[in-house]
This record gives C-alpha cells, structure tokens and sequence, in this order.
C-alpha cells in the first residue's frame, strides 16, 4: 500500500549545549592529562629556571636580617638549596659538610645557602640545627610547597642554581665530603 | 592559763589545716591545667592527620620518627588546651592540606565536582533527548484525497469484486 509520509522536520541541538558538552569534556580530558603528566613527572631537571618562591625563617636563622626571603632576590649570586628534616637520619652524615661549605663561602657574598625544612616540627629542627651547629639560614617548607614545587622524592636532596636563577645541578642523597660541594659550587662562580 | 594554751593550740592546728587545705586547692588547679594528654586522646586526633613521609597511612598507626615527632606536637597541643579542630587546621597549613586529609575548603571539594557532574549529565541527557526526539516524531499520515489513498480504495475494491467472482 502506498501511503504519504509526512516527516516531522529534524530539530537540531542547540550551538550553546553542543559548545558547553564539548567544553566540558575537553575540560575534564584536559584535568587527567595533567594529573598523569605531572605523576609520570620527576624532580626539577637542570637547566630549568627556578620560579620564585617565599621561604620563611626560623628565628635566629634569617638571610641578612630578613625573615623572609624571596628566591628571585638572590639573582647575582648562586644558590645552594638544601632539603633535610631532623627526623631523617641520611641528613645527619652531610649536617657537618654544608655547614663547613657555608662558612667558606658565606664571606665572599657570592654563594647562599638556604636550608629548607621538609614536614618537620621547629622544636625538633632547631634540636638540629643545635647539635650540627648549623648557622646559615634556614627555614620550614610551609604547606610544602616549595618541595612540591622542586617534586622531592625524599630527603637529603640539594639543589645547586646559578647567578641567573637557573638550576644546575641536583644531589639527590646526602654529600659524603666537602669536596663535593665545592665541586658544585666552583664551575658556577666562573 | 591551760585553757589559754589549749585555745592557742587549736588555733594553731586550724590555721595549719586551713594552710594545707588551700596548698592542696592550688597543686589541684594546676594539675587540671597542665594535664599530661593520653595517648588515646592524642591518637584519637592523630587518626585524622596522615604520615608526610608515607603515603595514606594515617598518623596514628605510622611507626616513622616523622610521626613520632607530629604525635608528640599534637599531644604538646593539647596540653596547652587547644581544640581538635585548631590542631587540624595547624597542621593543614603547616604540612599542607593532604597532611589533614581531609580537605579544609569542603565546599570547593566537595560540592563543586558534584554540581559539574550532574550539571553535564543533565546537559547530556537533554542533548540525547534532542537528537531522538525527531525519529519518534516521524510518523504516517494518510491524507484523505490524496492520490495513495484513493488508489487504495480501488485496489479494495477490485479485491472485493474478484473473492465475489470466485
């Protein structure tokens, strides 16, 4: 039989709920990449360039007199960045070493030694700092995030950057010699 | 004279109660202020605090010095009378927001990602109501005085006059 067939005329799906189903996709696409980028990620690798972070220090461990000290001031002069904690006992063996380092370059004005306490309390930290008699500044890595900025893996690890805020070089463990340090710090001061 | 002495006497032995009682009020009040915390009070808010060295243990049961070290900061906290919530947070913006667990903004957390779900399922869902709709609006019309209908009406017809014949 033959009949007429009237076809109801196709509505399409509105541009705006096409555009923000996409867009919501996208979006969620775009957050599970990055999660799995930034796992699959390691530490900072040389040659990067340290954004500026705000470090806040113990009392009786300022930089110059100042309590807090922002990275991008240090520009000019090398920075040797120094994750520890008083509970990890690695950071023991190298305590000795820094603070030594510290004390022949800290004169010449070229090199800073900055010490970052990772997830540790301050009565504990400063227990320490005393038995080492460490003296250059240090200070704790609130809300971690400096240390998830640099993405340690763990503690001892130091972090050696250039005049320009550039990072050079990575020690991932604690120094077994002075030696070391100075071997670090030398090719950055030419 | 030893009705004298003996009045002197019970005065003296009161004020020394007297004196012992109000020692002993104080060194009570002190005690209560500088109460030593018990564990389980300190565990009890160290099961919502999380190790900052090994990852989803909870801080109650994590043997590492870190731990020992958070612990004893806790119970430190507590003695100076601060509330379960003021430790949490402390150690939130201290140690970051996974140290606490559980987040401090809930409303960001939590309400947000449940809106943008159900908000997306909702737009998906009148999305694919928009794209069926057309097919089931697609339907047959026969028209009166068309031509089709027409011819179905002899076609009928000459189907009724052949079963007469036969």
């Amino acid at each position: 039989m033959m009949t007429e067939i009237e076809r109801t005329p196709r509505r399409a799906v509105p541009l705006w709920t096409q555009i923000i189903v996409w867009a919501f996709l996208v979006a969620l696409l775009a957050i599970v990449a990055t999660g799995l980028s930034r796992a699959q990620e390691g530490t900072v690798q040389p040659g990067h360039v340290i954004d500026d972070f705000a470090l806040t220090m113990y009392n009786g461990y300022e930089l110059d007199g100042k309590s807090e000290v922002n990275f991008s001031d240090l520009r000019g002069k090398v920075v040797v960045i120094n994750f520890w904690a008083s509970w990890c006992k690695p950071c023991e063996q190298e305590a000795a070493e820094l603070q030594q380092a510290w004390t022949e370059y800290e004169p010449t004005g070229e090199v800073i030694f900055l010490g970052i306490d990772y997830v540790d309390t301050e009565t504990d930290a400063r227990v320490y700092m005393k038995k080492f008699g460490i003296r250059f500044p240090n200070g704790p890595d609130l809300a971690t995030k400096i240390s998830q900025y640099f993405r340690i893996k763990g503690v001892p690890e130091t972090y050696f950057a250039d005049k320009e805020g550039v990072l050079r070089y990575v020690h991932v463990g604690p120094f077994v010699s002075i030696e070391q340090i100075r071997s670090q710090i030398e090719p950055l001061l030419r | 004279m030893t009705g004298l002495k003996r009045i002197t006497s019970y005065q003296s032995l009161i004020a020394i109660l007297f004196a012992v009682v109000i020692a002993l009020t104080f060194q009570g009040t002190s005690f209560a202020q500088g109460r030593e915390p018990t564990d389980d009070e300190v565990n009890r808010i160290a099961k919502k605090l999380f190790c900052p060295v090994c990852e989803n243990t909870p801080l109650d049961v994590c043997p590492t010095e870190a731990c020992r070290q958070w612990r004893e900061q806790i119970r430190e906290m507590l003695s100076e009378g601060k509330a379960e919530e003021e430790i949490i947070d402390y150690f939130a913006v201290t140690y970051g927001e996974r140290a606490a667990g559980d987040p401090r903004d809930k409303v960001r957390a939590y309400l947000l990602p449940v809106v943008a779900i159900l908000g997306g399922t909702f737009l998906l869902f009148r999305a694919l109501q928009m794209w069926k709709k057309p097919k089931a609006a697609e339907s047959t019309i026969l028209k009166k005085d068309s031509p089709a209908s027409q011819q179905d009406e002899y076609v009928a017809q000459i189907e009724e006059e052949l079963k007469k014949r036969s």
